[in-house]
């Protein structure tokens, strides 16, 4: 048995073993490390396709997202936006509940905000329009969340699958009534809805228009926070989410706990429609939502589905678009490039996840000698 | 006889995290042996079995294999040399056909042809007087054929070194002969085969020597032919420890619930239990003995409002109002609603019980979290309670905001049992509380069965180890696929008596699957 | 005008069968990959740039082997580095598998985008799109003798090599599914990973394996898009949700390939249906174009209704798999 160590040379040069725990400031080191990474590597293939000065793509990145006020309540809209529909999506990922079809939910939402500003717009007096509107969107993105919760709860039909066919049976709604109510007739396109009355329009306070918005949704933010961490139902979300046994154990419905949650998630949805088309565009085509529903995922999912974390991420993947935007316009790229930074930026923070929850395990050469 | 030795295990280690499962174990095993690997559950049996077959890589330590240094570092290496595994938990793939089974992962020479594998599976089942079809998928199979599937798989790879996780935990006393005269045979064949178990009187019919570990440490080897079951025990447990469990005498009792022809199918259509009817009294422990999975689980689940009752009544004397209710086709949210106070220790605690990702305050509102009107979580009582319970339990922890899920098995059990009885109940019903706790652990547990018992509470105790049963119950009841076989005094009953009681009506509709 | 019809459909249906077929071989070995939009486009584009620089590096006749292979290889090797990146993250890093696809179509959303429109400044044309008109010959050449078949002709014979390898391509990939060891092995991966490692399978190889030559296969779609059913034009998001609509067939044809190419050929029906309905305004085709998200819907709910073991995903779809977990 006295074998020599070297006549093994196919020994495992390290292995990967689960981290218990992290300590909070590692954590934050690793991903702010990830971001610089992704910043670094963007700025690398900025510079290639343009061979700009670094300097001066990270300046017009700047720039371009809050370089004037204009630009800078730009962001903040988009955040707002993107922040709500992520808030939206939370409570049922929280429950596992695979909702991407928050797209199909606002743009749904959108567009009973638009039937009823299109139909009703010279009928109802403002302040029973406004509501009406704001009860419409709710409705109509609560029904668009509510069917595959239905689904699930009774067939366990996978919801993954079932949101995601939601989301273009939506659009084509959008699109056949945006093609229906088209303004002039045979464009396709609805325009700017009730533009000498603007009824229906969201006030504007403190002369900002996007402020109302973004008002919301910061009390929805809140709201959100409370519910999930401090509500009893949010609680039942958890446990859901944790393990469906437990929860029927317990006694909790988890049948009810789905149908409720995704009627509120939802609903939130319907609100982030109603904002976009009475707040911002005053119009409704089928890319609306711009994708958003998607990114939400992304936004939701990075912050741990943490609503306070989300406002962070929401603003950093918007910060970026927005600069992208601006790096492109003045480099003479086109608009798509934001795309590809967005999509860098988030592998590389999913992709650093792995050094939270993982830990690589050097073979110990040392102890190994004896 | 000329000893080849097959295996060497050199200075084992291995840690999870802060779980130190395995510490430097060394062991040996020969051609032609059978090797027990006796410990209580936790004491790292099934973890060292898991390195030698490649699922888990050691942190340190070395393999020999024929005296020749070894690194197994997947499953692939493994087979590779001759080692194969039969788990307690069956790797089979549910869609799969039992020939699918068998196969995968072979890089057999030729085409692949599904057909003369079946052929080939068939010949070997034969030889070995299993009985199998081939095609049958996995998801339509009862445990016995599904271990069998296994089995056969080993041997189609040719393996010479066999491991078997606790083989006879899911089957009868005549599956467990058929498969004992197997192991046999092919230890005449010049096997190696290590098996790992917790049952004395298993070791001692089969193997040849005994290794013996102990909360993951090596204790020694022994012959078996010149040991015995006291001196084996006194191995597993350490010090020599009397099995002396307090056993007040019931006082007050009455009934407190009444099951009376309890039917209920599972969702294959399987009949799980069959005609059950009992009465639990308060002041007085329950026991409950069987085979695993032979429906302890589905009648404590639909006493909890967990299971679909297809007939019968589970009636409950409401010491309070004095009235009797029915707690059949109820919820376990109506169940509480009436005002009956029944908690359940569930056999899966952190899929059940508890939640683990949720730290042991959380985990206390599991139970009153729905408690006043308002719309929010009041924490401060469970805060109170999960502090209390760390206290009392002494369960070993951080604190009580640390994720249930990273203590160990006991403290776990510590505080999903510490809050049931938090609720005061008036039944307490525990499924396996003990089962992978160390001694001490077990008998904080009896301890706490017993404290209820003597508060007027009825407790139903479902266990495993006919020791316990006898010397903590005052009645035990005994069931086997899913009828009642028969109800002894814990006093006067003979752990013989019991075991007979087990296997009495086994004829009749075995197959259900345990899930 | 069945013929006519049918022939249509099937041109629409391709790409669709190219995605699923990538998608299915993919889903099987567990990853749910939702980047197949994105790799899509990566894969029609990486065809253009690549038939783009040969084009305009042309003196004379093209070269009928290159002219075929280049835009081939370079759309082969564009999805393979998107599938690359899916796999690195989720099965190498275990990311969770929805981020990280939806991150890719992105990703690749815009990838196809960006190099569609600095291609198109490139060329200094007017139109938003970009011709590559001899490349586009080559790749719908179709058998010479179609046309005198009549209806026979215009059904079976009238499309471009690239349209019978997806048909090929599916059919092969149902039979080594069903049939191999390798196709055993992968069934294996995706429904219980922790099985299949135990039998001495290298999971994470069969993953990358399974994925990366999925989304290859996948990328073929968008360059068969381009080349053949487009004409060689490329115009940005001009490929539109057909990527999304490779993802509905996956459920549509209950994981297997070869329904796929049924139900392809189905969905590109109804794609083009509300061409043949008299008078149907514009916002009614609108409406019809809902028609196979709907039926993917309905296929959806039956077979989870049905509940039968063998019509369901793969079990493990959408989780990562590590060995040492406890």
């Amino acid at each position: 048995m006295m074998k020599q160590k070297e006549a093994n040379p196919r020994e495992p040069i390290f292995h990967i073993v689960k981290r218990d725990a992290i300590v909070w400031w590692k954590a934050w080191l690793i991903r702010a490390a990830a971001i610089v990474a992704a910043l670094l590597v963007s700025a690398v293939l900025t510079v290639f396709l343009t061979g700009e000065n670094p300097l001066d793509v990270f300046s017009s990145l700047i720039d371009g997202a809050i370089g004037t006020s204009r630009r800078f309540w730009f962001l903040i809209q988009n955040t707002a936006m993107l922040l709500c529909v992520a808030l939206a999506v939370t409570p049922a990922f929280k429950m596992k509940f695979w909702n991407i079809g928050a797209e199909g939910q606002a743009l749904i939402g959108g567009m009973a905000t638009a039937a009823c500003m299109i139909q009703l717009g010279d009928k109802l007096p403002y302040g029973v329009l406004l509501p009406l509107m704001f009860i419409a969107s709710v409705l109509a993105g609560s029904i668009w969340a509510l069917i595959p919760a239905l689904f699930k709860a009774k067939w366990n039909t996978n919801e993954t699958l079932f949101t995601l066919m939601m989301n273009y049976i939506a659009i084509q709604i959008v699109s056949f009534f945006a093609s229906e109510w088209a303004v002039p007739k045979g464009s396709g396109k609805i325009g700017v809805i009730n533009g000498d009355t603007q009824a229906g329009w969201l006030p504007v306070i403190g002369n900002q228009k996007y402020l109302l918005s973004v008002i919301t949704v910061a009390v929805i933010t809140v709201i959100m926070y409370i519910y999930l961490k401090y509500s009893k139902q949010g609680y039942e979300i958890s446990v859901v989410g944790e393990s469906q046994n437990t929860a029927r154990y317990v006694g909790i419905s988890v049948k009810k706990v789905i149908i409720r949650t995704m009627i509120i998630s939802g609903a939130i949805c319907g609100i982030a429609g109603f904002l976009l088309v009475a707040g911002a565009d005053h119009t409704i085509t089928r890319d609306t939502v711009a994708g958003r529903g998607f990114t939400a995922i992304m936004v939701s999912w990075l912050a741990k589905f943490n609503p306070l974390y989300m406002v962070l991420t929401s603003l950093l993947i918007v910060f970026l678009e927005r600069g992208a935007v601006q790096i492109s316009t003045s480099c003479g790229l086109n608009d798509s490039f934001s795309e590809i930074i967005t999509g860098i930026i988030i592998f590389f923070i999913i992709g650093c996840e792995f050094f939270l929850n993982y830990s690589i395990k050097f073979r110990d050469k040392e102890a190994d000698k004896q | 006889m000329a000893e080849k030795t097959a295996i060497e295990l050199r200075n084992i280690t291995k840690t999870f995290g802060e779980v130190v499962a395995n510490k430097d174990i060394s062991l040996t095993v020969n051609r032609g042996e059978i090797l027990s690997v006796l410990g209580e559950n936790g004491s790292g049996k099934t973890t060292l079995m898991n390195i030698l077959s490649g699922i888990y890589f050691p942190d340190h330590g070395q393999i020999f294999i024929d005296g020749e240094e070894v690194v197994i570092r997947s499953p692939k290496d493994a087979f590779k040399y001759k080692i194969g595994m039969i788990h307690q938990h069956f790797k089979l793939v549910d869609v799969f056909s039992a020939t699918e089974n068998i196969v995968l992962g072979l890089k057999e020479k030729g085409r692949y042809n599904i057909k003369d594998a079946a052929k080939r599976v068939k010949e070997i089942s034969e030889r070995y007087g299993f009985e199998i079809d081939p095609f049958k998928r996995i998801h339509e199979m009862s445990v016995s054929e599904k271990q069998t599937v296994e089995i056969i798989k080993v041997l189609y790879r040719g393996a010479d070194i066999l491991i078997l996780d606790e083989p006879t935990a899911v089957l009868t006393p005549q599956e467990t002969q058929k498969l004992f005269a197997v192991l046999r045979r092919m230890k005449e064949d010049g096997k190696a085969i290590i098996i790992i178990t917790h049952k004395l009187h298993e070791v001692l019919s089969l193997s040849d020597r005994v290794a013996v570990l102990r909360k993951g440490e090596y204790v020694g080897t022994v012959i078996t032919s010149q040991t015995n079951e006291s001196s084996l025990t006194e191995m597993m447990v350490g010090a020599k420890i009397s099995l002396n469990i307090e056993r007040s005498e019931p006082v007050n009792t009455e009934d407190r619930l009444t099951v009376k022809n309890l039917n209920c199918v599972n969702r294959e259509g399987v009949k799980i239990l069959n005609d059950i009817s009992f009465t639990a009294r308060s002041g007085e422990i329950l026991g409950i003995a069987g085979i695993a999975g032979s429906g302890q689980r589905e009648l404590l689940e639909s006493i909890a409002g967990l299971q679909k009752v297809d007939e019968g009544e589970i009636l409950y004397n409401n010491p309070k109002t004095g009235l009797q209710d029915n707690l059949r086709d109820k919820t376990p949210m109506q169940i509480r609603e009436l005002g009956v106070r029944l908690s359940f220790v569930p056999e899966d605690r952190l899929g059940m019980g508890l939640v683990g990702n949720m730290d042991i305050i959380d985990n206390m509102m599991l139970r009153s979290y729905k408690k006043g009107k308002s719309v929010f979580l009041e924490r401060k009582a469970p805060k109170d309670l999960a502090e209390h319970i760390i206290a009392d339990l002494e369960v070993v922890t951080p604190g009580a905001t640390t994720p249930v899920r990273r203590l160990s098995g006991g403290n776990v059990q510590k505080v999903l049992v510490g809050r049931e009885i938090a609720a005061s109940p008036t039944v307490l019903m525990a499924a396996y509380p003990v089962r992978g706790l160390d001694i001490n652990s077990s008998y904080t547990i009896y301890n706490l069965l017993n404290a209820q018992k003597k508060k007027g509470v009825a407790v139903i105790f479902v266990g495993e180890d006919l020791d316990v049963l006898i010397e903590l119950c005052d009645r035990i009841m005994v069931i086997g696929s899913g009828s009642v076989t028969g109800i002894v005094d814990g006093k006067t009953a003979t752990k013989e008596e019991i075991g007979l009681l087990m296997t009495k009506s086994v004829k009749s509709g075995r197959g259900e699957d345990a899930v | 005008m069945i013929a006519t019809f049918i022939h249509r459909a099937v041109m629409q249906g391709i790409p669709l069968l190219f995605g699923s077929t990538g998608e299915i071989i993919t889903e099987k070995s567990g990853n749910l990959n939702l980047g197949i939009p994105g790799i899509m486009y990566v894969g029609g584009i990486s065809g253009v740039i690549g038939a783009f620089l040969y084009e305009h590096n042309l003196a004379g006749d093209p070269n009928p082997f290159l002219i075929i292979a280049i835009p081939l290889l370079s759309s082969l090797l564009g999805s393979l580095v998107m599938g690359l990146i899916y796999c690195f993250l989720t099965v190498t890093l275990r990311a969770n598998q929805n981020v990280t696809g939806l991150a890719l179509t992105t990703f690749g959303v815009g990838i196809g985008n960006f190099f569609g429109g600095s291609l198109i400044k490139l060329v200094d044309t007017d139109m938003p799109s970009i011709t590559l008109s001899k490349t586009s010959s080559y790749f719908s050449k179709t058998f010479p003798f179609a046309d005198n078949l009549g209806w026979f002709g215009e059904i079976f014979l009238s499309y471009s090599f690239l349209a019978y390898s997806a048909i090929i391509i599916a059919l092969l990939a149902s039979y080594i599914i069903k049939n191999t060891r390798a196709g055993l092995n992968l069934r294996a991966v995706g429904e219980n990973p922790a099985t299949a490692d135990a039998a001495g399978i290298n999971v994470n190889r069969y993953k990358y394996f399974a994925t990366c030559i999925g989304s290859m296969v996948a990328g073929l779609g968008g360059l068969y898009y381009v080349m053949d059913y487009a004409c060689g034009i490329w115009s940005n998001d001009a490929f539109g949700d057909r990527g999304w609509l490779a993802i509905a067939l996956v459920i549509f044809a209950v994981w297997r390939p070869n329904i796929s190419i049924i139900g392809s050929i189905l969905f590109g029906g109804l794609f083009i249906i509300h061409n043949y309905f008299e008078n149907l305004g514009m916002s009614a085709q609108e409406l019809f174009k809902m028609a196979p998200y709907i039926v993917t819907l309905i296929v959806l709910i039956i077979v989870s209704m049905r509940n039968k073991k063998e019509n369901q995903p793969p079990e493990s779809l959408g989780l990562s798999y590590f060995r040492e977990e406890r």
